[in-house]
This record gives C-alpha cells, sequence and structure tokens, in this order.
C-alpha cells in the first residue's frame, strides 16, 4: 500500500474520534477533515466501524446468571 | 446506662445491614454491563459466567473496600481482569506474539480496493462484516491490546477508567488502545478479504 500524504493525519483523527484531543488539536482535526474528502471518508468510516464493533460485540448476559449471581449475596 | 451501649452497637449493625444491601442491590444492577465485557475477555460463555460469578463472589466478601459514590462499575471489573490475569497465568499459554503492524487506514483501504470508494459509505461497513468476523478479530488479538479495547470500546470506560482498572498508566492504555485497533482492523482484513 503506498503512503499517502493524510497518513500523517490517521492518529490525530483516532484522538478526534475518542474526544482526547486538547482544543488545538481539534482545530487542526476539524479544518482538516473539512478540507480533505480522502481524509473524511476515511474517518466517517473509522466512526460507524466503532459503532458497528460495539453493537456486535455486545452480548446479552445468559438467562439464569442473575438469578446465580443474586444466590452469592451475603444479606438476606 | 446500661442498656445504651446495646442500643448503639444495636443500630451501627443496622446501618451496616443497609449499606450492604445497597452496595449489593447497586452491584447486582450492573452485571449486564459486567457480562458484556466479560464475555470478550474470555474465549466462552461458560468462561465469561464463571469468571463474574467469581467476581461477584468477591465483591460480596469485600464490599467494605468499595467507596461509595466511585465508579462502582470500574471497581468490579478492576476485580474481573485480576481474577482473569490470576487465571491465565494458571493456564499453559504461548507467548503472544507481535505482528506487523499496519496503519489507521488499513482497513478503510483494503475494502475500497477490493469494492471501491462507495464501500465506504456509512451503512455499507455493517453489509461487508459479520459479526462472526468482529468477534473473531476481537478474540485473536493479543491480551494486553484486548483488555484495553474491549474495556474502552465496548465497556466504554474512559482512558482513566480503562488506566486504573488495568492498573496501567494512561500512555500506555493510549498505545495498547491505538495498536490494538490497528490489529483489529488488520485482522478484519485478512479475515474478510483475503
Amino acid at each position: 500500500m503506498s503512503r499517502t500524504p493524510c497518513e500523517a493525519c490517521e492518529e490525530l483523527l483516532q484522538g478526534y474520534l475518542d474526544r482526547a484531543l486538547t482544543d488545538s488539536e481539534v482545530g487542526r482535526a476539524e479544518s482538516h477533515l473539512d478540507a480533505c474528502d480522502y481524509c473524511r471518508r476515511r474517518y466517517r468510516f473509522e466512526e460507524s466501524l466503532r459503532k458497528y464493533v460495539q453493537t456486535t460485540a455486545a452480548e446479552r448476559m445468559p438467562v439464569g446468571l442473575m438469578e446465580k449471581l443474586a444466590q452469592l449475596r451475603s444479606s438476606p | 446506662m446500661v442498656e445504651a451501649e446495646p442500643e448503639i452497637e444495636g443500630r451501627r449493625i443496622a446501618a451496616e445491614a443497609r449499606d450492604r444491601v445497597r452496595f449489593e442491590e447497586e452491584a447486582l444492577a450492573l452485571a449486564d454491563q459486567v457480562y458484556r465485557v466479560a464475555r470478550r475477555l474470555v474465549g466462552t460463555r461458560e468462561e465469561a459466567e464463571d469468571l463474574v460469578q467469581d467476581t461477584y463472589s468477591r465483591a460480596f466478601r469485600s464490599w467494605r473496600s468499595y467507596t461509595p459514590g466511585t465508579n462502582l462499575r470500574a471497581w468490579l471489573l478492576r476485580i474481573l481482569t485480576n481474577l482473569n490475569l490470576d487465571r491465565g497465568r494458571k493456564v499453559q499459554r504461548t507467548p503472544d506474539t507481535q505482528p506487523i503492524e499496519e496503519g489507521d487506514y488499513y482497513l478503510a483501504n483494503k475494502m475500497v480496493e477490493a469494492s471501491g470508494e462507495q464501500v465506504l459509505d456509512q451503512d455499507r461497513v455493517v453489509e461487508k462484516l459479520s459479526q462472526d468476523s468482529i468477534v473473531t478479530a476481537l478474540s485473536s488479538l493479543p491480551h494486553d491490546f484486548r483488555d484495553t479495547v474491549v474495556l474502552v470500546d465496548i465497556g466504554e470506560f474512559s482512558y482513566a477508567d480503562a488506566a486504573q482498572i488495568l492498573d496501567i498508566p494512561i500512555g500506555t492504555v493510549m498505545s495498547r488502545l491505538h495498536r490494538g485497533r490497528r490489529l483489529l482492523k488488520q485482522e478484519l482484513a485478512e479475515g474478510r478479504l483475503a
């Protein structure tokens, strides 16, 4: 895969996605996203992938486990 | 005044019993969220159930060491990840390999190569990746990376909470998260598009 000029922005956009950037970094990320179609598309992809991983990997507690846990209580 | 002391003691015991009941109820209300994280940290549903039961058993025994008003879910997960670590030490393990790392856009670029730019439209991601592939890719991550990715991306813990749960510096959470997500995308790209 050939390097694109925007690979330097990848890390910045990951932080932006996590809302973990300082105000000045947020400004940098947002002005880059406004100007760069390549990164904007990939940012949207990362955003939906993150949400998709979260929903598909979530598995509900099996029926019956709650009862077993309640039985571990020490109070009456 | 002979009666006063037993009375004070009785009130203290009653107050402690109330605190304990409240603690247990609050902890049980979080069971589904605790299970969700546990399920992705271990290989099978049975292991996850055992791990959650061991966690609650220990939590109920050591409820006094929880400070009311602090993050109970993080407190429970700290017990859980420690138990999981102990369990991992007992099992014969092959050392985690450090695969070659691709960039953040690796999966996106691979998908574009395979099907063109339109594949990056939001809803198409869902069509291209199956639930199985996500679960398999997560479970294939080296455990340090998986723990961090699962806590932050599935458990929705902050970097600070994940650092506290795993007892590692926040900078380590960030680097493991970053590398873990890259490896996850690499797995997905290779599993899906190979």
